[in-house]
């Protein structure tokens, strides 16, 4: 079991780190969140073309880094942390999902994950587990149906569906009888879309079992990713706080040097060790011990999800009123905070599935 | 030797060589018989002093191999408990900071459980705030001292062959820098030893009288008057041995662990589902935490004052789990014939929020040295101690 970053992770971690403090440093942040697709294209191209993000664990066959998802896990910590909007995340969770159903799905995944992996294709998936949706086959291999919301539905230019049956469909943007409509998110710096298909034509990427397997192992996978971005947004939070503490004079003192305050951010910092020992657990599960995988991943939604928004909440409190205003960040740490503790369903379920697992 | 290999060596020891816990009546003396023998043969193999340096008498090892054999020892049920003060604390504050005499003197000797060791800090007026202490020392013409006063709440005094002992050695400074540590001798004329029951009905700590106590010269550990930075020392090493389970063993058998508790409540039933996963979420969290400190540590990076996050975190799962424990279990586990087990756990819960310095003061901890928040304004650092309010007044 490795808990520790290794010398090329933190390598990893400091070239995503000082590209996004100037690429996409959160002035940019606010301002990319309120264009038309919710982000800048020029910065996912970079991403993709400097860093390679999007293609981080696709095999090097398909065209990816073929990178570990303990690698992918440094990766979406500091995409987290930095709150960068746009398609990355739900594009990984398409190529994590188009991996592992590389050896069941034919031509298809041979096909379509270049171009993902590359970064020229922004992709998705709908719906995630614990999300609602229903999509079905139609005899000529049409799809029919509706997935209420999807990430990065509206701009991405592949969404992987996963129908009623189990089955996998690549659908791409422009189909006949896709029909694509924004939501108004809670998190700002991240879109979703509700999509309707109605006789909309769809490529098979796999079916049947060998389906089911390749993304019950998948969403795992995903889950794992998920907590990787909470841990960032969970660090960056409990960093703004801290740095705020030290500044912010209330009757003669920093607030910091308060106990109400001290402790709280003690408690915070506690959350931030475990939640960092589990991310990196689970991905090295991920990893190195598939068997443990499915209990990590629960495990890792369970406590980050959690943890990663009781400290987002906690940091914007302790602002003060400043904290509630549209012009401080913290309001957008804590909306992503909360939208990704549902991203892959109500929490309970995670605990549940955690408890069906160990007990 | 990778660490997983000495991990398994470590298991397969054990498995032959762990005599259990003290039989439930037999004599104390009988247990600390049973427990010095035990000792014997665990430093014969290679597992006790494991950090410790090999020219005293330890095995020249990282944490990352004490921890990795701490979690082996928390499977099975081991007698080391007396012991624990001194290779948690004692030793190391004397592999830190003690003369090459003292080490040859003690260390060996402490490692193989020859000698029982005890933390003589806390007073009654004195705990968390232990620099305010009183009990004072006082140079004698021989390069010595003479020692009186009280200490309070100290572990396994009962059986101690010697202890670390703060003592104010100047009235006239700060407090912080009029004191010294000394190594006492515990059978020494003029020591007091008083059993003290605690709320488990038992007596885990003690209280010590020291009346004109006699301590012949080379038993200062650090400098005169530099006691406090001994202590802090102490304290350093205390934080990560609890945490780390340093001396601790039976998790095993612990009634209210998520491994006891699934096999006696009704696991059908989906609210007892919810709080026993709250209880394994909370365990893993911490056991992962702890071993990325053991894993970052083999890779240099001393944990230092990250160990009072990981005592808080202890601290709060054992309460939290005893307290769990017994509302799952209900009437029965507070109104028993035999056993009693949970019963014992909740009564024990709270010295591990309290030993070791209290949840507050290692929050206090974690503000001021984990994220260098600003230090609390100050009334005790610039006073003479003698004209400082201490203890409990009315
Ligand atoms: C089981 C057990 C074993 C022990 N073993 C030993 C031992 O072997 N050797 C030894 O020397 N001592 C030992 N102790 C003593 C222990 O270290 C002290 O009890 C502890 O440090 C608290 O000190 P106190 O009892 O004087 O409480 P106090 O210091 O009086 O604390 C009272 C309350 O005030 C709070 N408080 C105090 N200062 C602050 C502050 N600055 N900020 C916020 N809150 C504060 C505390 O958190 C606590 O809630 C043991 C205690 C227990 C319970």
């Amino acid at each position: 079991m490795r808990l520790v970053l290794s010398s090329e992770q933190h390598e990893l971690r400091a070239a995503v780190r000082s590209f996004l403090a100037t690429v996409s440093p959160p002035a940019k942040v606010r301002q990319d969140m309120e264009g038309p697709d919710g982000h800048d294209h020029a910065v996912y191209r970079r991403l993709n073309g400097e860093l390679g993000l999007a293609g981080l664990v696709v095999p090097e066959e398909h065209g990816g880094a073929g990178g570990g998802h303990a690698d992918l896990a440094v990766a979406l910590e500091e995409t987290g942390a930095a709150l960068l909007p746009g398609p990355l995340l739900a594009t990984v969770f398409a190529t994590i999902v188009l991996s592992e159903l590389a050896g069941a799905g034919g031509m298809a995944v041979k096909e379509l994950l270049p171009g993902i992996a590359a970064g020229t294709t922004a992709a998705t998936v709908g719906p995630l587990p614990g999300n609602r949706g229903r999509v079905t086959v139609t005899a000529d291999g049409t799809l029919e149906g509706e997935i209420p919301a999807v990430l990065n539905g509206a701009d991405a230019g592949l969404i992987l569906v996963v129908t009623g049956g189990g089955d996998v469909y690549a659908v791409e943007a422009g189909a006949e009888g896709l029909g694509r409509i924004p939501l108004t998110t809670l998190d700002l710096t991240r879109r979703q879309a509700r999509l309707t298909f109605a006789a909309t034509p769809a490529r098979l990427v796999a079916e049947g079992e060998a389906a089911a397997s390749g993304l019950a192992r998948a969403f795992d996978l995903v889950a794992v990713a998920l907590a990787a971005e909470q841990l960032g947004v969970l660090r960056a939070s409990l960093d703004a706080i801290v740095a705020y503490s030290g500044l912010r004079m209330a009757f003669g003192r920093p607030i910091g040097s308060y106990q109400a305050v001290k402790h709280k951010l003690a408690d915070m910092h506690c959350k931030l060790e475990q939640a960092d020992a589990i991310v990196r657990y689970a991905a090295w599960a991920a990893d190195e011990s598939p068997g443990e995988l499915p209990e990590a991943a629960a495990l890792a939604q369970a406590y980050v999800g959690r943890a990663c928004f009781e400290v987002a909440r906690d940091h914007l409190l302790l602002h003060g009123g400043i904290g509630f205003t549209w012009e401080h960040d913290a309001h957008l740490y804590y909306k992503r905070a909360k939208s990704d503790e549902v991203l892959l369903g109500p929490p309970r379920t995670h605990r549940t599935r955690l408890a069906d697992l160990v007990i | 030797m990778d660490l997983e290999e000495y991990q398994r060596r470590a298991r397969t020891w054990l498995a032959a060589n762990a005599p259990g816990a003290r039989a439930e009546g037999a004599s104390a003396e009988d247990g600390v018989v049973v427990a010095k023998d035990f000792m014997a043969r665990l430093h014969d193999a290679g597992y006790s002093g494991i950090t410790w340096p090999a020219e005293w008498g330890g095995q020249g090892l990282t944490q990352a191999e004490e921890r990795a054999f701490a979690a082996e020892a928390a499977e099975v049920t081991l007698p080391t408990y007396i012991f624990s003060i001194g290779l948690g604390m004692c030793g190391p504050t004397l592999v830190d900071l003690g003369t090459p005499e003292q080490k040859a003197r003690h260390i060996r000797r402490l490692l193989r459980g020859e000698d029982v060791w005890c933390q003589l800090f806390s007073e009654p007026g004195a705990g968390s705030d232990v620099a305010s202490l009183q009990t004072r020392a006082v140079p004698t013409e021989d390069g010595g001292w003479v020692v009186n006063g009280q200490k309070v709440w100290t572990s396994v005094a009962q059986h101690a062959d010697f202890g670390l002992l703060l003592t104010r050695t100047d009235v006239d400074v700060p407090k912080h820098k009029g004191l010294t540590m000394l190594i006492v001798d515990m059978r020494v004329p003029g020591v007091t030893v008083r059993p003290l029951r605690d709320m488990t009905g038992r007596a885990h700590f003690n209280e010590i009288f020291f009346d004109d106590v006699h301590i012949g010269p080379g038993n200062v550990v650090g400098e005169v008057n530099g006691g406090w930075a001994s202590a802090v020392t102490t304290l350093l090493h205390e934080r990560l041995s609890i945490s780390s389970g340093v001396g601790m063993s039976g998790q095993r058998d612990n009634p209210a662990s998520f491994e006891s508790l699934r096999k006696i409540v009704d696991t059908t039933d989906p609210l007892v589902r919810d709080e026993l996963v709250e209880l394994h979420v909370r365990t893993r969290a911490l056991a992962l935490f702890n071993a990325k400190l053991s894993q970052e540590t083999k890779a240099g990076i001393f944990p230092g004052a990250r160990g009072s996050a990981a005592k808080l975190l202890l601290a709060e799962l054992i309460n939290f789990g005893a307290d769990l424990a017994v509302s799952l279990a209900g009437p029965e586990a507070v109104a028993y014939e035999d056993g009693g087990g949970l019963a014992g756990a909740i009564a024990l819960a709270p010295a591990m929020s309290l030993g070791g310095g209290t949840n507050e003061i290692m929050r206090n901890i974690v503000g001021d040295r984990v994220l260098n928040l600003p230090p609390e304004p100050r009334v005790d650092k610039k006073v003479p101690f003698k004209d400082l309010k201490v203890g409990t007044q009315s």
